[in-house]
């Protein structure tokens, strides 16, 4: 026992030296006070409209037009108007689906998990982000809404009683998937309500002209800022928090169960739903990039969006972009190691196929381009960040067009195999997409609180009560 | 006409309102709010709240969104409508999870929100409260305690000097209009 303590016994050096404390840099930069968050962030909505948010809505929604032109001629004129054809009945309606839905997926990330993880940063991102979320999964829902061919008889996909008296078949991945996404869209609306209803009081209790007063007044019912209603409002988020974990999580694997559960090589896989929820967090992480470094500068929020938040959004694309890239080499191993000729002939012809081109835009842009964020000085370029997280956002639209068109268009037999090229609806209504996205995040922008406040006032020094002595 | 609904007091910072409402629970009110720009951490010890009822209206909602999803399979594909799709049964807890899964979690968060909603008694658009000339600086950088006439212990000039004595700024009687 003597030689264990003796060997336990600490260097007589380490009592002397005291290693250098270890300290976040702060995540409300120049040491703002309350009023200076309230003042900032109200004044985004109350101030007057600016010219350029004119010119950026005039522009998306002309682009938006496009999705409604696309959609129009589809509709009058039936779904062959797409390029989808036999084998490739999928085409782009799924790849655009799966895109959107993906992005959504960061700004769950953010508000839940981060906040069950305790990551305090997440506070002047996760409302910004949570818009994006919902308007994400609203232009992901476009696609399979239109892709079932007679829209107005999508509402079969419901479990509603309908003149035929069948009901939905709930052996389908595709069935499960109406409720995964329905679920998500319901719930990423009720906890991003929810989360604003304090700071639309203070836009209520803030505001000079009549409508805003009803407007404001009407959405944060009534709330005004007591404790007991902050008790039940902090329980409801973690819980909210807790429910939204699972549920992203949740949401990706059905949609990768739309592939994974059909006997098809590359795509019959148990890799894919870990696989498709981290490559829809790198994508939605992306997109987060791409919106919020635009308004940091634009609105000036260098304080409260500060580069440490930036140095972990680039992180996480990382290490998701990381765990992307391992998935694409595993499915390979797994092909080779799986001895199926079948599995082994879709991979070669995923990446030197007749697909090929999309294959390396895929992995240059998913595998390569986010290492860069390894390096600081990258880190700390802001336009650099910004066209990497461009990248991001193309590389993972061209992972699903690769999972999803490769396959299809070489299946077993040879006599069934096809190519598959867009046509100009859809290219149209794609595009249009993004104008729709954008219509509804600047009006976002301009009428709801862009950061909130609540959130980023809880985790100011000013904030505690006991004054840093904990 | 008017009625008096209560006195308040403004506090400037987190650090005294928390020191304030321990000695107003102390004194033994029970009548009586604390009106914050965000949740102070520990407030709810100091007033003497419990932990919240919220939960209970999750739990709730879970086990009526997960019996609603395998009712409404089993009623449909197995009841109602047998249908023989790819040799599978007609009702299994198994293959349908995802769709109990998704209605657990949808019910469960509509019950964690209304539950909120109404252990908060919202929405509810007026509020004496919201008589008081500066309430809204209490979702801005001000901290506000409010002791209500309903309480036994209140009385006009010593609950007055208590808040001041407490450090209160601006201690003022919120009056509520009625007609």
């Amino acid at each position: 026992m003597a030689s264990v303590s003796e060997k336990t016994e600490q260097p007589a050096i380490l009592a002397k030296v005291k290693p250098a404390p270890w300290r976040d840099p702060p995540l409300v930069e120049n040491r703002r006070s309350f009023h200076w968050v309230t003042e900032k962030i109200c004044g985004i909505v109350e101030s007057k409209t600016p010219v350029w948010w004119w010119w950026c809505f005039i522009t998306a929604l002309c682009i938006a037009s496009f999705t409604g032109m696309g959609l129009i001629y589809l509709v009058s004129t039936g779904v062959g108007v797409w390029g989808n054809n036999n084998p490739v009945n999928w085409g782009w309606a799924i790849v655009n689906f799966v895109f959107w839905i993906g992005i959504g997926h960061a700004g769950t990330l953010i508000s839940a998990v981060l906040c069950l993880l305790k990551q305090k940063w997440r506070t002047s991102i996760n409302r910004a982000s949570e818009a994006m979320t919902v308007f994400a999964v609203l232009c992901a829902g476009i696609f399979p809404l239109f892709h079932v061919g007679r829209v107005w008889f999508a509402w079969w996909l419901f479990p509603i009683p309908n003149a035929n008296a069948i009901w939905p078949q709930f052996r389908s991945p595709l069935e499960w998937d109406v409720f995964a996404v329905s679920t998500y869209a319901t719930v990423s609306i009720l906890f991003w309500y929810m989360g604003m209803i304090p700071d639309l009081a203070v836009l209520r209790d803030r505001a000079k002209e009549t409508w805003r007063k009803y407007f404001y007044g009407v959405l944060s019912m009534g709330w005004r800022n007591a404790n007991n209603h902050w008790r039940n409002f902090e329980m409801a988020y973690l819980l909210l928090a807790g429910l939204s974990t699972p549920l992203v999580l949740s949401v990706h694997t059905i949609v990768s169960f739309d592939f994974a559960v059909a006997n098809l090589p590359g795509w019959h896989t148990t890799i894919f739903p870990p696989y498709f929820v981290a490559g829809a967090i790198f994508s939605g992480f992306g997109m987060v990039l791409t919106l919020l470094l635009p308004l940091r500068a634009i609105y000036g929020l260098h304080d409260l969006l500060t580069q440490r938040h930036i140095d972990n959004i680039c992180k996480i694309t990382l290490a998701t972009g990381s765990m992307v890239g391992y998935a694409y080499a595993m499915e390979f191993f797994i092909a080779w190691y799986g001895a199926n000729s079948y599995e082994g002939f879709a991979f070669i012809n995923r990446a030197f196929g007749n697909y090929w081109w999309s294959y390396w835009i895929m992995i240059s842009c998913n595998v390569i381009s986010p290492q860069l964020f390894w390096f600081k000085k990258i880190r700390e370029n802001i336009p650099l960040v910004w066209i990497i997280s461009i990248f991001v956002n193309i590389g993972m639209w061209f992972e699903r067009f690769v999972i999803a068109n490769t396959t299809l268009s070489r299946d077993f037999l040879p006599s069934s195999w096809g190519y598959y090229s867009p046509t100009v609806v859809d290219l149209f209504t794609f595009f249009g997409t993004f104008g729709f996205f954008s219509v509804l995040f600047l009006l976002f922008l301009r009428f709801l609180p862009l950061m909130p406040m609540a959130e980023v006032k809880m985790v100011m020094p000013q904030a505690d009560p006991h004054g840093g002595k904990h | 006409m008017d009625i008096k609904y209560g006195i308040s007091a403004t506090f400037n910072s987190a650090k005294d309102i928390y020191e304030a409402a321990g000695k107003v629970r102390d004194k033994g009110f029970t009548s009586w709010e604390c009106y914050t720009p965000m949740p102070v951490h520990g407030l709810d010890g100091q007033m003497g709240y419990g932990r919240s009822k919220v939960p209970c209206f999750t739990l709730a909602g879970g086990i009526t969104g997960f019996f609603t999803g395998m009712l409404i399979v089993w009623f449909m594909n197995a009841f109602d409508y047998p249908l023989i799709v790819g040799g599978k049964p007609y009702f299994s807890p198994i293959y349908p999870f995802p769709v109990f899964y998704e209605l657990t979690i949808l019910f469960a968060a509509f019950g964690t929100l209304f539950g909120m909603f109404f252990l908060n008694r919202l929405p509810r658009h007026n509020h004496p409260v919201f008589e008081h000339k500066n309430f809204g600086r209490t979702g801005d950088d001000k901290f506000m305690i409010v002791i209500e006439v309903e309480d036994p212990l209140f009385d006009d000039e010593d609950t007055e000097s208590f808040l001041k004595d407490l450090g209160g700024k601006s201690v003022s009687i919120i009056r509520e209009p009625i007609e």
